[in-house]
């Protein structure tokens, strides 16, 4: 049963969804600083300014450290709560699941302040280290949701069958549950990794001195000057996150056809 | 987290063993800050420092000054509009991928759906911004091509914060409508149309109700993270119409009234906890017959 008025809406509603991102690179290669149509001429003039730019090139260095400490952190501790929350039943394990997933709806706003408050109080000053510790907050549900699906369709006799055969805990799962989940881990790197970039709230309230990638946007789109350089680094910015975004697909559904799962679609 | 050797082999203390870098993680940095923020919200504010004195004078302020009482109202109504419009508009969508895409391409629809919210979300709602103004994209678009003659205006207005919310949480509301959809049995489907109902009727009688459950996840999927919006009100509504994540960051940091700051964004978290419990409750039927 085909409903043509179904896809039509449905298309219809992709090109609502796209037409920010869809605008952005048209203006980024517009030889203009208003951003309007109709469109003055093609210009990579912007790009060059993007990448001449030392103040971003610090901030997306930082924002680079940031993201790629906090995918290791965030998979680390999501492999720990998926592996226990799959494979084991343990009192007190549905509140301890339940405050750890919190922060997916939990308002941003509220954890970084509440965040602050403490870290003020204990004397600890803000830092890149202090960003880190909210954004891996942020990203550890996101890495349990996705390692629990890998983790869930692990057959359970084939870890009987290496213990059977003689191997420990360790080994055992060295050898024979890694391999299996390995795809999971580097889709939930990669998801982690797109997150934290992209994290605005926390990256304000808990950074020092020094800029990261979105807060120096944001710091910068006051000055209608600037914006046309936004668009620019706006583009490179899609592009990475949507080729991050196919490989982290791409290793998840590789994933799902080692373990024989069925394919339940999307990341969240 | 190296547990005692004797504890081996019992399966809670293996799962505890194993949750515990995480759990311990969660209780340090989210648990005990959340708990920080309930005292100090019951705390006096001192000059440069919280004095520990117990008021309930945070609260009071906050509930009872008029300012307060429109940017909460604010907050709830942009907060319930857009989660209106996103699961409306969301729900044709997650029903056709569910019922109208073949199995194996539906992985594909779902990446294309999601990808748009995984972009940078400054710039996403920077481009609304760009694009509603009065001299915007999308007038100058329409001009340019003969549609209109006057230019609209919704820069900084709360329609525009309406519009770019929706837009941001869009794949929020699709993703639990269409798990729920995917779990409904078809053959139930068939049978209704066996005992003479429509296509329509069918729906509204089987298939609506055995989504419920999607439904109400994605309204308080959508609801919580809008009410709590920062950026949005800052870029899109240009600061004039400030919610409950703008005076949150005013009081703790700007006016440097931490009890005070903590009595709203402790207020905030009851008002989103009250809102869902009410609509859990009112939906309790549904949520029930589809467990």
């Amino acid at each position: 049963m085909k409903i043509p008025a179904l896809r039509i809406y449905t298309i219809a509603y992709l090109v609502f969804l796209y037409t920010p991102i869809v605008i952005l690179p048209i203006f980024a290669f517009n030889n203009a600083t208003v951003i309007a149509f109709p469109l003055r001429g093609f210009t990579t003039e912007w790009f060059v300014a993007v990448w001449n730019d030392a103040e971003l090139r610090g901030a997306l260095i930082n924002s680079l450290i940031v993201a790629a400490s906090t995918s290791v952190l965030a998979t680390t501790f999501g492999v720990f709560a998926a592996r226990a929350s799959t494979r084991y039943s343990f009192p007190g394990k549905a509140p301890m699941m339940g405050l750890i997933m919190l922060p997916m709806v939990l308002p941003e706003m509220i954890l970084a302040m509440a965040l602050l408050v403490v870290l003020l109080s204990l004397g600890i000053k803000l830092s890149l280290f202090t960003v880190i510790l909210g954004h891996v907050l942020v990203c550890t549900p996101f890495s349990v949701a996705i390692l629990s699906s890998a983790f869930q369709s692990l057959d359970k006799s084939l870890e009987e069958a290496a213990y059977d055969l003689g191997e420990g805990p360790v080994s055992t799962f060295r050898l024979v549950i890694l391999p299996l989940v390995l795809p999971g881990i580097i889709s939930s790197l990669l998801i982690t990794f797109t997150i934290s970039l992209d994290e605005f709230i926390i990256s304000n309230f808990l950074k020092s001195g020094e800029e990261l990638l979105s807060t120096y946007i944001y710091s910068k789109l006051r000055f209608p000057k600037y914006v046309p350089n936004i668009m620019a680094l706006g583009t490179i910015l899609v592009v990475i996150s949507i080729t991050l975004l196919t490989l982290a697909e791409y290793f998840r559904r590789r994933g799902l056809a080692k373990t024989g799962a069925k394919d339940s679609g999307g990341f969240v | 987290m190296s547990e005692p050797r004797r504890f081996w082999g019992t399966e809670a203390a293996s799962g505890l063993a194993m949750i515990s870098p995480t759990a311990i993680f969660a209780i340090l940095l989210l648990a005990a800050p959340l708990a920080t923020t309930l005292l100090y919200s019951v705390f006096t504010d001192g000059y440069l420092v919280v004095d520990p004195t117990f008021t309930v004078e945070n609260y009071t302020k906050a509930w009872s000054s008029p300012v307060m009482q429109s940017i909460m109202a604010r907050s709830l109504m942009v907060s319930m509009l857009v989660t209106a419009a996103t699961v409306i508009l969301a729900y044709p969508v997650a029903y056709f991928v569910s019922f109208n895409v073949a199995q194996d391409k539906k992985g594909l629809w779902l990446f294309l759906i999601t990808i748009p919210f995984w972009t940078s979300y400054v710039i996403r709602v920077f481009m609304w911004n760009v694009m509603l103004g009065r001299t915007g994209v999308i007038n100058s678009a329409l001009i340019g091509v003969g549609v209109i003659e006057t230019p609209f205006d919704l820069s900084f207005s709360v329609q525009a914060m309406v519009v770019t919310l929706a837009h941001a949480y869009a794949p929020f509301a699709i993703l639990p409508i269409y798990v729920a959809l995917e779990k409904i049995d078809r053959s139930l489907l068939e049978a209704g149309q066996d005992l003479g109902e429509t296509r329509w009727t069918t729906f509204l009688r089987v298939t609506l109700p055995l989504s419920m459950s999607g439904v109400v996840a994605a309204v308080l999927i959508v609801f919580i993270p809008v009410i709590g919006d920062y950026v949005t009100p800052e870029l899109v509504g240009g600061g004039k119409f400030p919610m409950i994540a703008n005076v949150i960051e005013t009081q703790m940091l700007k006016a440097d009234n931490k009890p005070l700051g903590s009595a709203i964004a402790a207020s905030a978290m009851l008002l989103v906890a009250m809102v869902s419990l009410v609509f859990i409750f009112m939906n309790r039927r549904y949520l029930r017959a589809t467990k």
